[in-house]
């Protein structure tokens, strides 16, 4: 079992991972992986299906007890899974004021669902809302506890591609003006491309390579260091670059 | 904590990707609604249309029994039955008593019967639901009284609690708390993983985990047990009150066999029906409001 101390962590850090480690069943899936995120980061974490992305982004949410190495998280880590995971039998403002110690937490979440849009159906049952208002009830969901970091897990891979842009830009709005650090876990290597400060390859249990980003949002898709940077990720993916530039 | 993801899937190099969502609730699964408006509506109107197939069979009664093609022996006709019945609430007879008298003795006894054994049987559940532990000391004696056969318990409970309320009473709890257990115990077993899982995201405590996430998840199951249940109570009554009673509606039924008179036995039958359908009924008003969740997949 991992000690899970935030009081490990530098004013620099919301994350520190070090020799973090995972197998299942002798297979080894995280191999005693480094890493450091620092406070207001937006990170993004790209490798092939399998490599075990979102084995770590578990582990960093504390949802896995059997990961083995040190990790320090910041205790106010907030999720957004792949799946909305909205409890369907509460209303939607419920599902985001759901665990919430405020005074007022039915104001407070109205005022989260305003920020993501979603003010009008904040009485809706889950149910009936759509897959991408689902994702941004889940995403007011994690902003409304005010996350130190925010962990999300291919949150976006299930919604229709203008969905998904839609969703972009909320994200890059809230990340600003919130200014959580965020792990994005993705295979999608232009959402990376577009959102993230730092872009991590995971391969063979261990971070294979990281690039920054010192690009002005929003970005233009074909500026030529994202270009080029694109065909350098697709490569360390093992995807033959060709067909893509 | 006994309901968790992960074992299927930590097979495979990476335990987290999704597999499809296990809301074991039928129509759930899908999450977006599917056929808007079209489903509510035709729900309603064939409410209308189950109410044919029994006013056929009262009608085809009401012609067989008074023209005589079934004997009134045999058979007494509706309107025979209904005159026994004003009878039987007008008149205070020493053979029988009042129909409304008899009446509130059963539902005291099922009311009672039912509070006891279907209560027992849910902290029960939930106790072997929530742990390991509890499963292990509990769910096997259940498993054993639930093959157990409960009418043949009435002579054994006649020697342990004589022949008063008593055995009447452990009876009906009895049959009320077995399909009330299994039911609690295998809605709590089927709530969503993920949904726990998402409850210690949100850093709920155990107990806010268990009212906000597994009870509710358990609920649809819980109310299909609370009918079943509320079913069985009703059988159990009958049985229980046609050995030494000296009230209630099966009380009034072998007083009727004793005097040979079958309508009296077709008006107590006929009581016991309303009174089963009227428990159904409270029942699926209380699904209605409960669930209206998942009626948001019809109607929106």
């Amino acid at each position: 079992m991992a000690t899970r101390d935030p009081g490990v962590l530098t004013t620099e850090q919301v994350v520190q991972a070090r020799g973090v480690t995972r197998a299942f069943d002798g297979q080894v899936v995280l191999d005693h992986l480094d890493l450091d995120i620092a406070p207001g980061e937006f990170v993004a974490m790209i490798g092939r299906s399998g490599t075990g992305k979102s084995t770590l982004l578990r582990a960093l949410a504390g949802l896995d007890p059997d990961v083995g190495g040190e990790l320090a998280v910041d205790a106010t880590a907030a999720v957004v899974f792949q799946e909305p995971r909205l409890v369907p039998w509460k209303r939607v403002w419920n599902n985001v004021a759901l665990g919430l110690r405020v005074p007022d937490p039915r104001a407070v979440a109205r005022t989260a669902l305003d920020e993501v849009g979603l003010a009008a159906r904040a009485d809706a049952w889950p149910l009936t809302l759509s897959g991408g208002e689902a994702q941004r009830a889940a995403l007011a969901r994690a902003l409304v506890r005010d996350p130190g970091l925010l962990l999300l897990d291919e949150p976006f891979s299930a919604l229709d591609a203008l969905t998904r842009i839609t969703m972009h830009q909320l994200v890059l709005s809230l990340w600003e003006r919130h200014r959580p650090a965020v792990l994005l876990v993705t295979h999608d290597v232009d959402e990376a491309l577009a959102l993230a400060d730092r872009v991590l390859v995971l391969a063979d249990g261990q971070i294979a390579h990281s690039a920054s980003i010192p690009l002005d949002r929003p970005r233009d898709r074909d500026h030529p260091d994202l270009v080029a940077l694109r065909i350098r990720l697709l490569t360390e993916l093992g995807v033959a670059t060709r067909d893509v530039s | 904590m006994s309901i968790s993801t992960g074992s299927s899937e930590t097979r495979r190099g990476s335990p987290a990707e999704p597999d499809a969502p296990a809301l074991p609730l039928a129509g759930v699964t899908g999450g977006r609604p599917r056929a808007r408006g079209s489903r509510g509506r035709g729900w309603r109107r064939s409410g209308w249309l189950r109410l044919i197939s029994p006013v056929v069979v009262l009608a085809l009664w009401q012609i067989l029994s008074s023209t005589g093609v079934v004997s009134p022996q045999k058979l007494p006709s509706l309107t025979t039955l209904w005159s026994t019945a004003v009878h039987l609430i007008t008149t205070d007879s020493p053979t029988y008593g009042t129909l409304q008298h008899a009446m509130l003795i059963s539902l005291e006894r099922v009311a009672i019967g039912f509070v006891i054994g279907g209560g027992l049987a849910m902290v029960l559940a939930v106790v072997a639901g929530l742990s390991r532990f509890g499963e292990n000391a509990i769910d096997p004696l259940m498993q054993a009284l639930r093959t157990l056969p409960l009418f043949g318990l009435i002579p054994v409970f006649i020697v342990w609690f004589g022949i008063g309320e008593s055995p009447k009473i452990t009876l009906v709890a009895l049959a009320a708390a077995v399909p009330l257990y299994l039911n609690t115990f295998a809605g709590i077993r089927g709530v969503d993983g993920k949904l726990a899982e998402l409850g210690q995201v949100l850093g709920l405590s155990r107990a806010e985990q268990i009212r906000a996430i597994i009870l509710p998840g358990a609920l649809p199951t819980i109310l299909v047990g609370l009918r079943q249940s509320l079913g069985t109570a009703w059988l159990a009554l009958v049985v229980a009150e046609q050995i030494n009673a000296n009230a209630g509606l099966g009380f009034i039924i072998n007083q009727g066999e004793q005097f040979l008179q079958q309508n009296v036995i077709f008006v107590a039958l006929i009581v016991y029906l309303i009174l089963g359908l009227l428990t159904d009924y409270i029942v699926r008003l209380i699904e209605r409001r409960a669930l209206s969740w998942r009626r948001g997949i019809l109607e929106s």
